[in-house]
């Protein structure tokens, strides 16, 4: 799954040890969703669009479309 | 954002805290087993009340250490859950199918030595370690 968070994190100037502490979770972890190796779950998702003030789909992108 | 960076910290704070507390548990695990087993021998002289209050012990600190990683594993985000739950899954399979054949080949006499279960608690930890490293290498 494609996502934003990169992007979205470098406009505001956080680093990903930031965002992780923003969404509870490790800075190992943001590093895995930027790089696609790892989807996260949908109560993460959920929490990643209420920090960026957007919906899922305008932060992830299903592969398959 | 510093407010963010403070959060990030409390996380890793709790991390380490749930992490040195699995260690301490661990380590009196390890040297209570030590005690039951060469207590008899070499501190009490195999009196049976000593002998079961150490077995006690090694059991209660044993819930310890359990309680202790239960409350690692249910701290941890889902991404390094996923990791733990994939080695416990290797390590349980692995355990379990190489066991029992070790235990086979000492049944059916193919080995000369007897198979023991300190060897096949080693050999499930090595797994479990390996496994982890795995996880955790390919998510990088």
């Amino acid at each position: 799954m494609k996502n934003r968070l990169k992007v979205l994190r470098a406009e505001r100037d956080w680093t990903q040890a930031d965002l992780a502490g923003a969404v509870d979770v490790s800075r190992q972890t943001i590093n895995a969703i930027e790089k696609g190796k790892f989807d996260p779950s949908l109560p993460l998702a959920f929490r990643f669009a209420r920090l960026f003030e957007k919906s899922i789909e305008e932060i992830f992108e299903d592969d398959a479309v | 954002m510093s407010q963010k960076s403070l959060e990030s910290s409390q996380w890793t704070t709790r991390q380490n805290r749930n992490a040195r507390a699995l260690a301490r548990w661990t380590t009196a695990w390890v040297l209570s087993l030590a005690l039951a087993q060469f207590g008899p021998r070499f501190l009490w002289d195999e009196a049976t009340l000593l002998s079961s209050i150490g077995i006690a012990l090694n059991l209660a600190i044993g819930i310890g250490m359990i309680l202790a990683n239960r409350r690692l594993i249910m701290d941890l985000d889902e991404m390094q859950r996923q990791v733990q739950l994939e080695a416990m899954a290797f390590a349980l399979g692995i355990g379990l199918v190489f066991g029992l054949a070790y235990a086979m080949l000492d049944t059916v006499n193919l080995i000369s030595f007897d198979a023991r279960i300190p060897e096949l608690a080693a050999f499930i930890a090595l797994v479990f370690m390996a496994s982890v490293f795995r996880g955790t290498r390919r998510l990088k």
